[in-house]
């Protein structure tokens, strides 16, 4: 190999490190307004099993407020809450919260609620438990998620809010016991919370849209 | 030329298979192959990449000055891997969403950056394109190999969850049964499923090394 100053090879990787940038850049540019949209669709898509069987307006997204830590909802991070309105009135708020103690780590989970206390519907968004035994909690896997539809804070009675094993209501999982009782738990004080808090919920103004919180699910 | 190309896909597939032989870009191999179309997409991805990667470093390969290839590799592999990423997250979001964090981690695929400095950085452009197609589609085969299998017997379904690549509603795919031997769907079972591929592979190619040089039996173990 002939001795080649260092400069060559300076200018050599320049070269190539501007090509690969523009490269990137450009695909960028060609599909950066599809990822926003697909964020946005995929948001609200995941937003729409919680509100079942609910007539409400527009875009439930952007009506969306944030409770930032410390607060009384479950979870140890900052809960989200998006408002549901039908005819320019509260019909619903979208709780999104975790619960803390799951077997592998916080649960997050979306939790519908009607202005009335009803629950509209129970998601799990993202968890670490076991596959095949704590994963049934997603609708994927089994129904078990969905038991908790129409159910409110009078209905069972308070004490009745747990597993049939523990001298509750609801249908546990077999092999798993810890995953069912701590979303049961995040249920409870999501409902509890909303009964205290219903009217400044709703009076808080909306916040302008932000990625960040796409980014933390 | 035909019969060349034949013998460099044999290599690929087979006998060099990167996934099987090789053993490399393990770490995706065996993390992401839980199901069938998790499998199919990352091999795309990667082969997408191979293919992209080795007619680059192929195309560079006369300004590159050896002391500066490997900076050089690395910066070419990023940028493609980052340009398939937002190509996934624009028109394959579930799928993108599934693979998460192996989609980027492509660019620590010893697979790619061993092609460009084995192969494409010696090669001509066309010959590294057939390269990169016939080892990205061994590794890919493997991938979704070991995907279908771990699918088929950890969860009892085949092909769930194909709307991911392919649109349209979420479906299971084929139900075969409603559970299965739960340990292959976690990580030791990837371990496991690769371990049984190519404890496969070489049962196959020692019995045709058999068939055709039909030693017997006990001169072979006294030979070695």
């Amino acid at each position: 190999m002939t001795d080649r100053p260092i400069w060559k090879s300076g200018v050599t990787l320049a070269i190539i490190a501007g090509f690969c940038t523009s490269l990137v850049a450009f695909t960028w540019q060609l599909t950066a307004d599809r990822i926003e949209a697909n964020k946005k669709e995929w948001l609200e898509r995941s937003l729409q099993p919680a509100l079942a069987g609910l007539f409400f307006d527009g875009s439930v997204t952007e009506s969306m407020i944030t409770i930032p830590v410390p607060h009384e909802l479950p979870g140890s991070d900052a809960a989200v809450i998006y408002r549901v309105y039908a005819a320019e009135k509260p019909v619903a708020a979208l709780f999104v919260v975790s619960a803390r103690d799951g077997y592998a780590g916080p649960i997050r989970m979306l939790i519908g609620i009607e202005i009335d206390g009803n629950i509209t519907g129970v998601r799990v968004l993202q968890h670490k438990e076991t596959p095949g035994l704590g994963d049934r909690i997603e609708t994927v896997k089994s129904d078990w998620v969905l038991q908790f539809d129409g159910h409110s804070l009078r209905d069972p009675e308070a004490a009745k809010w747990a597993i049939k094993g523990d001298g509750g209501q609801f249908d546990q999982l077999t092999g798993a016991s810890v995953t069912p009782r701590s979303i049961i738990r995040a249920i409870k004080e999501t409902l509890i919370w909303f009964e205290a808090n219903r009217v400044s919920v709703f009076a808080a103004a909306a916040e302008t849209e932000n990625s960040d919180e796409e980014e933390d699910n | 030329m035909a019969a060349g190309l034949l013998d460099r896909l044999k290599y690929g597939l087979w006998h060099d298979n990167p996934g099987l032989v090789q053993l490399l870009g393990l770490c995706p191999l065996l993390a992401v192959t839980a199901t069938f179309v998790n499998g199919l997409g990352l091999g795309f991805a990667t082969l997408a990449v191979l293919i992209a990667s080795n007619a680059l470093v192929s195309a560079t390969r006369r300004w590159i000055q050896p002391e500066i290839r490997v900076p050089i590799y690395v910066l070419i592999i990023a940028s493609l891997v980052t340009c398939i990423e937002l190509i996934f997250k624009a028109f394959f979001p579930d799928l993108d969403r599934s693979l998460g964090i192996f989609i980027p981690l492509i660019v620590t695929n010893c697979a790619i950056v061993a092609r460009a400095e084995i192969f494409a950085s010696r090669n001509t452009i066309g010959s590294s394109v057939v390269d990169g197609l016939v080892m990205g589609s061994g590794f890919a085969l493997l991938l979704m190999a070991i995907g279908a299998f771990r699918e088929l017997f950890g969860q009892g379904t085949l092909f769930s969850r194909m709307d991911m690549l392919f649109g349209g509603e979420p479906v299971r795919g084929i139900v075969l049964a409603e559970n299965g031997w739960l340990l292959l769907v976690l990580p030791p079972g990837a371990f496991f499923s690769l371990a049984l591929a190519i404890a496969a592979k070489n049962l196959i190619d020692g019995r045709r090394k058999d068939s055709r040089t039909a030693i017997p039996r006990r001169a072979r173990t006294l030979n070695r």
